[in-house]
């Protein structure tokens, strides 16, 4: 039954994940077309039923599958088959450790709304965005094309120089929360601040929230940071996929905008928390008394929090990559090794500091 | 559940280290040991060691394979493509290691006891208590070779300015 139940949980979020990734090729397209004043996707239709563009992302996904696959002459075919799996795996096995709620109590058993509550949460992070290079570097081998291979460097060590900036940024709110586990981190969220501040990340790690996002940013390889792939004038390391393999890619690129905005929503937003709202209700600052909700609604609620939360930061992050020009490679290079690890490195140590000098 | 997950991570993880040996290709074989780190990690999740699991993954998986790729990248090291030679002795030897290792696990899993695990064994708080208590001396003097390692990378790579 335990097993069963984990199942449900870890299926619904693949579930989730990948729609959601589906939805927001639309949604980007949709955003850039408002953004350059256009119209945007309107043309794939049933009838006469567009739904606003709807339907493109379910025509591109028939497109993708019913395209040749084709695999240049000389590359590795294991290893080119191999890669695109490889870059879409992280992507997916991250979501395990977040939690997307509170737990639910039902039919007289507790069950906590996340894949996997693992003691070792944020080290589980690391471990597999660490893989994800693997993805990138394949591609740019297994093709035999020296552009690939080129792309393929320049992305993983884009990647790789990231890391950094992201573990180090993290490590602050492990410090404060006193805890690698996720669903205490955001249980820890709830608390606050001088009576009426939500103790959420982003108060007492500004900066952190700053060089997480951006070095997820990087990590993602999306603009500003797209010198990996830099469709439009050089050429990155996908350019011998085609149908679904080159589908893969893509779907990775948009599983991991969820996965960034999910993961800075757990970290510096509160994750599921909405301010105020405890398990049975709601309870008010200042002593302003108390508004008892059903057990139900409030996990309700909670998922619902989670999922807008989630929702705006992909928007957000959508807006980012239609509005910032594209770095030079030196750029990105001296921006992560020089600017970001130092002031990662500082923050780290301040926090340190100062929890020291709290407790 | 645990038994089936040990097959599967002991099925799939010695079939890829023998890969890692057999295969022709260096890419291939790189790629292999890879899936065999990924195998033992799970090992370790399944001793109730949470943190050395991924941290297995971390270092081993995610950065010590990852810069072993980069090199067999750069030097486009070619498949290999003569028969392999070994010496009449070099097997021998290997049978030899490969007999007293069975042997032992063997006497291992017929009387040794696996110790009983505390509360705190694995997670972090525990490991990290361990680190800085009983092993602080031994902790400390890596992380000295490790920064003589960045350093020596450094001034490797930095020779021609100096």
């Amino acid at each position: 039954m335990d097993v069963l139940i984990i199942l449900i949980k870890a299926g619904l979020v693949v579930f989730a994940l990948l729609n959601l990734a589906g939805l927001l090729t639309w949604a980007e397209r949709k955003q850039s077309a408002i953004m350059q004043d256009r119209v945007g996707p309107n043309r794939a239709n049933i009838g006469k039923l567009t739904l606003a563009g709807l339907l493109h992302p379910v025509a591109d996904g028939i497109k993708m599958i019913t395209k040749e696959d084709f695999i240049p002459e000389g590359a590795n075919r294991a290893l080119h088959t191999l890669a695109p799996a490889a870059a879409l795996f992280p992507a997916l096995v991250v979501f395990a450790v977040i939690p997307f709620g509170d737990t639910l109590h039902l039919f007289g058993r507790e069950i906590p709304l996340q894949v996997a509550s693992l003691n070792v949460g944020i080290v589980y992070i690391f471990a597999i965005s660490s893989l994800a290079v693997y993805g990138t570097m394949l591609a740019g081998w297994a093709s035999n094309n020296n552009y690939a291979l080129l792309g393929g460097l320049r992305a993983s060590s884009q990647m790789i120089s990231y890391e950094l900036s992201i573990g180090l940024s993290i490590l602050g709110i492990l410090l404060i929360y006193e805890s690698a586990q996720l669903d205490v981190i955001v249980q820890k969220q709830g608390e606050l601040l001088w009576g009426f501040l939500p103790k959420w990340g982003i108060f007492l790690q500004p900066l952190a929230f700053l060089l997480f996002l951006g070095a997820a940013m990087a990590e993602n390889k999306r603009a500003p940071f797209d010198m990996p792939e830099g469709e439009s004038e050089i050429i990155g390391y996908f350019v011998e996929y085609s149908s679904m393999k080159f589908g893969m890619f893509f779907l990775a690129e948009f599983v991991e905008i969820i996965i960034v905005s999910g993961l800075t929503v757990t970290l510096f937003f509160g994750g599921w928390q909405f301010p105020y709202l405890q398990a049975t209700g709601f309870v008010w600052p200042f002593g302003w008394g108390e508004l008892a909700l059903p057990h139900l609604f409030v996990v309700l609620m909670q998922v619902g929090t989670f999922a807008v939360k989630v929702l705006i930061g992909c928007w957000i992050l959508l807006l980012i990559r239609w509005t910032l020009p594209r770095f030079r490679y030196d750029q990105i290079m001296r921006l992560g090794w020089k600017v970001w690890f130092e002031l990662a490195l500082i923050n780290l140590l301040l926090t340190a500091i100062i929890v020291l000098w709290v407790t | 559940m645990e038994a089936f997950l040990f097959w599967i991570f002991a099925i799939v993880g010695v079939f890829c280290g023998g890969m890692v040996v057999w295969h022709r290709n260096p890419m291939g074989s790189a790629i292999y040991l890879v899936v065999t780190m990924l195998c033992l990690s799970g090992f370790y999740a399944l001793l109730n060691g949470a943190l050395v699991s991924v941290i297995q993954v971390l270092i081993y998986a995610g950065a010590v394979m990852v810069l072993m790729l980069f090199v067999i990248m750069m030097l486009n090291v070619q498949a290999a493509s003569e028969e392999r030679e070994g010496s009449l002795p070099v097997w021998i030897g290997a049978g030899v290691v490969g007999l007293v290792v069975l042997v032992k696990f063997a006497l291992l899993l017929q009387y040794g006891k696996p110790p009983e695990a505390a509360e705190e064994f694995g997670t972090i708080q525990g490991v990290g208590a361990a680190l800085f208590s009983t092993y602080v001396l031994p902790f400390e003097l890596i992380s000295v070779l490790l920064v003589v390692a960045v350093i020596g990378a450094v001034i490797l790579t930095k020779r021609r300015a100096l």
